[in-house]
């Protein structure tokens, strides 16, 4: 794996992270270079006859024209094997806890250290066999690399042959000669226990899968009203402050995929420690051990290059692709695309690109759509099953959605979770709008839903939903006439959406129940609720008063039933419900 | 070729005569290979130096911004310096008592800084895995902040502001009360002003001298006369003296910026005049990577003592919270401390707004063991309520207050209570938190028990009912 570096050209002009280069005789578009005597690290990103454009993916202080720019001879690319899960990277793929024995608590410039730790053995269990024909994304064997993930040793993409010779079980590191493979054209091949992926190609696959599976977030008001499909595409916008972070770590916590990939790009520094601190004390409720054992973290916080945040995102989407390969769901949540978005804005005006809206490139719409396009429910080339989800903050600049990352980002997603500063001033988390927000997966999944909880959860939903539209046209004539001109079946739908919202969309992420809802649990708590509405609106009809109803004892449980019913045991959910409808048998008795 | 040479044989090389001067920037042609943010020396005709720094290198020519102003320059008689190397101020613990301009030179009449430490005044990126997650609660003594927006130790949390606004009374006020309670560790305060008026700054200097901890502060001034790029300087030179007071003497050092608005407003014009292609309101690209690398120098790092703490004020152009700055400053800072103008105009001082206002590092500061156990739930009620207070006086406003429910005839007295008795108190009144937390429960008990809905039943019988 012995790259081919060799000079280039030399530096010709400095413009922050953006370098023009002159004397280019041979390189290639996307290669990795290096620059001046400490060797940053850049990317070469535009050549034009004998010059070519370089963005450095560190601090370009002190760089001057001459100074020599160095090729790889290789695309800018993540290394892929064991020893990526539990690790914190930058954005181009360098361990930053390694890193810090190196250079203590900054960040210094011109450190080149390996992706994948070289000393680090693995114990590998082959599946094939000498002499088997192999074909690129096939399995060769497995690594336990934690207790959650079984890591499988995969040919190359484009890679097809005869096994010549195959190591037998045993622990190698990541350089070790694993395997010999003979190609068609007679030429030999070695494989790892890594190999190299481009960060910008997307990885192959064989076909593109219906998504019907949701993507279970426990998180009530995503799941029951706008679940995602997994290797579905999702957008949440919100301005600082509406909780598009706390939002994408819950949903890092506690969605069922098999990998996490975080990516905090362009955020804060004191974000990713309350992840490195909190995530490895949490406990996945799946397999029962640490979080941080399915978790890959990128950071490039917004102190960090510029440049370098543009190319986190691809970094961690190749990461998801390559174990998406292995047949898993992976999910990747990237806080913020706004950040990214900005990135290449500040990159186009350094080589003065011509700009469209607001200063930010013509290509915006389409980058944005390649980033999003690597997302899907796909069949590996192994014929396995696996998919990515790519979960997308946006910070619209004062929250305001008709901004270009906002309304390009739209075209690209097919679930949108709007953050809404009314709700977060009030402290109403996740402060997720049910009046913006839109998941066109719903019609794929229902079944799904169906099936695991029974046939009335459809129904249930659609009523809350029309329930919670009715809410506003009414509150608009409250605005006006205050609510007691309305009448008692009016005030009441009133009431059911208030309890709505507090007893089941409100959730906290610090209650240790309540950070986590089943399937089970939340569809149970749909239903009381419904039943509610539905048996309190007949009472009305019948007689009864607003007053009665809201005074019921059971009211209370049902409000505060989030926090008293345990996950793992939903009886008291059937108690509750059975005392509903008693009361609600009684109430009516009087108003025959 | 001889231009590869080592570079620092060159650096001592003058050039005489520059090619354009335009605003704070001047351009230099056919000069050895000069390095990007490479601190230069402009000499002018009487023979003084000025300091400045180069934003663009090439081939051809070099670009660089003067902090002093390029007022005066000639075309033939400025001579130009480059030093081989970036910007560095001389540190040491020494600065603490003493009055500095934008640069790091003393302006108080006192000797030149005398250290072996020179810093870089750009400071680097913190490796994320070395920070320590902020959790010590800084009791300020002011109730709507401890109470409802709390400061934790090596946080950065602005002021939004406007003008004509109590902010610098606040910061002086927090400056002057914050403290770790049971601890007894050194602190210091660094002060930075960037185009803000003479008697501010006097205003400061006064509150910290009649407190008596000014030989614990250091004062970077570049006033509203000084010339403009002064200030691009100036809170980078503040910060690295933070720096070094934090993780080299082991201080908690508090640091104020004031006034943002004003640093962001330099930078445009630094942008504009080289013709960069401007995104919103003409604000560069890069403010918000420009903001980020001063803000994110705030933190703890393990196994280090100190911490910096910053408190950045920034006046809001026409009051508006969605401009560029306030904007994009929210989106970096860990919270903010809004202040609005329709309280101030009612007399209550501080002027905070409840619900706009936000500390994110305060859910891990408060509760049992830190603030007290029932602190959680009651900011989350108080917030609850006086969100639903709002709600009733627009009600309120449209078809009077007759006509109201008596329950939300209660939450506008609550509204009432918490605005003149919680939030509002005198600027040299200092707050304990469970007097705060006291108060809290007493503004909650014009609301009936059963509207408290993020409370539990033993808070209510433990504080609710007393």
């Amino acid at each position: 794996m012995i790259m081919n570096e060799r000079i280039i050209g030399q530096v010709k002009r400095i413009n922050g992270p953006v370098i023009e280069v002159m004397g280019i005789t041979d390189a290639e578009m996307f290669e990795l270079v290096w620059v001046g005597r400490e060797h940053l690290i850049g990317e070469l990103i535009k050549l034009d006859k004998d010059s070519a454009v370089i963005q450095v993916y560190e601090d370009t202080t002190g760089i001057a024209p001459y100074d020599p720019v160095y090729g790889a001879g290789m695309q800018l690319s993540v290394e892929l094997g064991p020893g990526m899960v539990g690790t914190i990277y930058d954005g181009i793929q360098r361990p930053l806890e390694t890193i810090r024995e190196i250079s203590d608590i900054y960040i210094q410039r011109g450190i080149s250290v390996p992706s994948l730790n070289r000393g680090k053995k693995w114990h590998f269990v082959p599946t094939v066999k000498e002499g088997d024909t192999v074909f690129g994304g096939m399995v060769l064997g497995t690594v336990r690399e934690t207790e959650n993930v079984l890591h499988k040793i995969l040919v190359p993409p484009k890679d097809h042959g005869i096994l010549e010779s195959l190591v037998s079980e045993g622990d190698y590191t990541v350089e070790d000669v694993i395997a010999v493979l003979r190609m068609k054209d007679s030429q030999q091949k070695t494989l790892f226990l890594m190999q190299r992926w481009p960060i910008r190609v997307q990885r192959p696959t064989k076909k593109r899968l219906a998504m019907d599976i949701p993507l279970i977030t426990g998180q009530r008001v995503i799941d029951t009203l706008f679940p995602v499909a997994k290797g579905g595409t999702v957008c949440i916008p919100g301005g600082f402050g509406t909780g598009k972070t706390m939002t994408q770590q819950a949903l890092a916590k506690w969605c069922d995929a098999d990998i996490i990939i975080y990516i905090g790009c362009g955020e804060r520094g004191n974000e990713i420690t309350d992840v490195l601190t909190e995530f490895p004390k949490l406990v996945d409720p799946r397999s029962g051990r640490s979080l941080m054992e399915r978790t890959i973290l990128i950071a490039n916080t917004s102190n960090m290059p510029v440049s370098a945040r543009e190319a986190s995102i691809y970094t961690g989407i190749t990461m998801a692709e390559y174990f998406r390969d292995q047949g898993y769901h992976v999910a990747v949540m990237a806080d913020s695309t706004s950040r990214w978005a900005e990135a290449l804005r500040e990159l186009s005006g350094r080589m003065e690109e011509m700009p469209a809206e607001e200063g930010f490139p013509a290509y915006l719409p389409t980058r944005v759509a390649e980033f999003y396009e690597r997302a899907g429910s796909m069949e590996t080339l192994s014929s396995d099953q696996g998919s990515v989800t790519i979960i997308g903050a946006v910070s619209p600049p004062g929250g305001d959605f008709s901004e270009p990352v906002t309304q390009h980002t739209k075209r690209f997603i097919r679930c949108f979770w709007a953050l809404d500063r009314n709700l977060a001033n009030a402290r109403h988390y996740p402060a997720i709008s049910w009046l913006e927000s839109y998941s066109e997966y719903l019609g794929d999944i229902e079944s799904w839903w169906s099936e695991q909880v029974g046939q009335e959860w459809l129904a249930d939903r659609t009523e809350i939903m029309e329930l919670l539209h009715k809410e506003v046209r009414l509150q608009q004539v409250v605005k006006l006439v205050g609510p007691d001109a309305l009448p008692d079946s009016q005030r009441f739908v009133l009431e059911v959406c208030t309890l709505f919202k507090n007893a089941f969309l409100q959730q906290n992420a610090y209650d240790k129940i309540d950070t986590f809802s089943t399937i089970q649990k939340q569809a149970k708590m749909l239903h009381i609720i419904v039943t509610y509405s539905r048996r309190g609106s007949e009472a009305i009809r019948k007689g009864a008063t607003l007053i009665k109803l809201r005074k019921m004892k059971v009211y209370q449980d049902i409000a505060k039933m989030k926090f008293t019913i345990h996950n793992e045991d939903l009886s008291g959910l059937d108690k509750i419900e059975a005392r509903l409808e008693r009361s609600m048998d009684q109430l009516e008795a009087l108003h025959v | 070729m001889s231009e590869t040479k080592d570079k620092s044989l060159l650096s001592g090389r003058e050039y005489i005569g520059v090619d354009k001067i335009e605003g704070a920037l001047v351009f230099v042609s056919k000069t050895h290979p000069v390095g990007y943010r490479e601190l230069i020396e402009c000499i002018d005709r009487e023979g003084n130096p000025r300091l400045g720094i180069v934003l663009e290198s090439s081939t051809n020519f070099v670009v660089a911004q003067i902090f002093e102003g390029t007022s005066g320059l000639t075309l033939p008689g400025t001579r130009i310096r480059f030093s081989g190397k970036p910007l560095m101020i001389s540190i040491s613990k020494d600065m603490l008592g003493r009055v500095f301009n934008g640069l790091g030179q003393p302006i108080d009449g006192g000797p030149a800084q005398r250290s072996d430490i020179e810093l870089n005044v750009n400071g680097m990126a913190i490796n994320p895995t070395a920070r320590e997650y902020p959790r010590d609660f800084i009791q300020t003594g002011i109730s709507v902040i401890d109470g409802m927006n709390t400061l934790i130790r090596g946080q950065k949390l602005p002021i939004f502001s406007g003008n004509g606004l109590p902010h610098n009374e606040l910061a002086a006020q927090i400056a002057r009360q914050a403290k770790i309670r049971g601890t007894n560790t050194e602190f210091a305060v660094v002060f930075a002003a960037m185009g803000v008026k003479h008697d501010i700054a006097q205003f400061f200097i006064r509150s910290f001298e009649e407190s008596g901890v000014l030989e614990n502060v250091a004062l970077f001034l570049s006033l509203a006369d000084d010339p403009s790029i002064e200030r691009l300087i100036t809170p980078r030179t503040a910060l690295t003296l933070a720096e070094y007071l934090a993780f080299h003497e082991d201080m908690h050092v508090l640091v104020i910026l004031t006034d943002m608005t004003n640093y962001c407003e330099s930078l445009r014009e630094i942008s504009t005049i080289r013709g960069e292609i401007p995104s919103r309101k003409g604000y560069p690209g890069y403010l918000y990577s420009d903001l980020a690398e001063l803000y994110e120098r705030s933190g703890m790092i393990k196994g280090y003592q100190g911490s910096i703490t910053l408190l950045p004020i920034l006046t809001m152009p026409n009051d508006d919270i969605s401009h560029p700055v306030p904007d994009l400053t929210g989106y970096i800072t860990e919270g903010q401390i809004v202040f609005e103008r329709e309280m101030d105009g009612r007399g209550i001082y501080p002027p905070i707004a409840g619900l706009p206002s936000l500390s994110r590092l305060m859910k891990d500061g408060i509760g049992e063991g830190m603030t007290r156990d029932d602190h959680p739930h009651l900011a989350s009620q108080l917030f609850a309520a006086y969100s639903y207070v709002k709600d009733v006086r627009n009600l309120a406003s449209v078809i009077g207050e007759e006509e109201l429910t008596p329950l939300d005839h209660n939450y506008l007295e609550f509204g009432k209570e918490f605005e003149q008795r919680f939030v509002s108190q005198l600027k040299d009144e200092e707050r304990s938190i469970e007097q705060t937390l006291d108060l809290g429960w007493e503004v909650l008990r014009t609301l009936p028990v059963e509207e408290l809905h993020r409370i539990t039943d033993e808070e209510i019988e433990k504080y609710y009912g007393r």
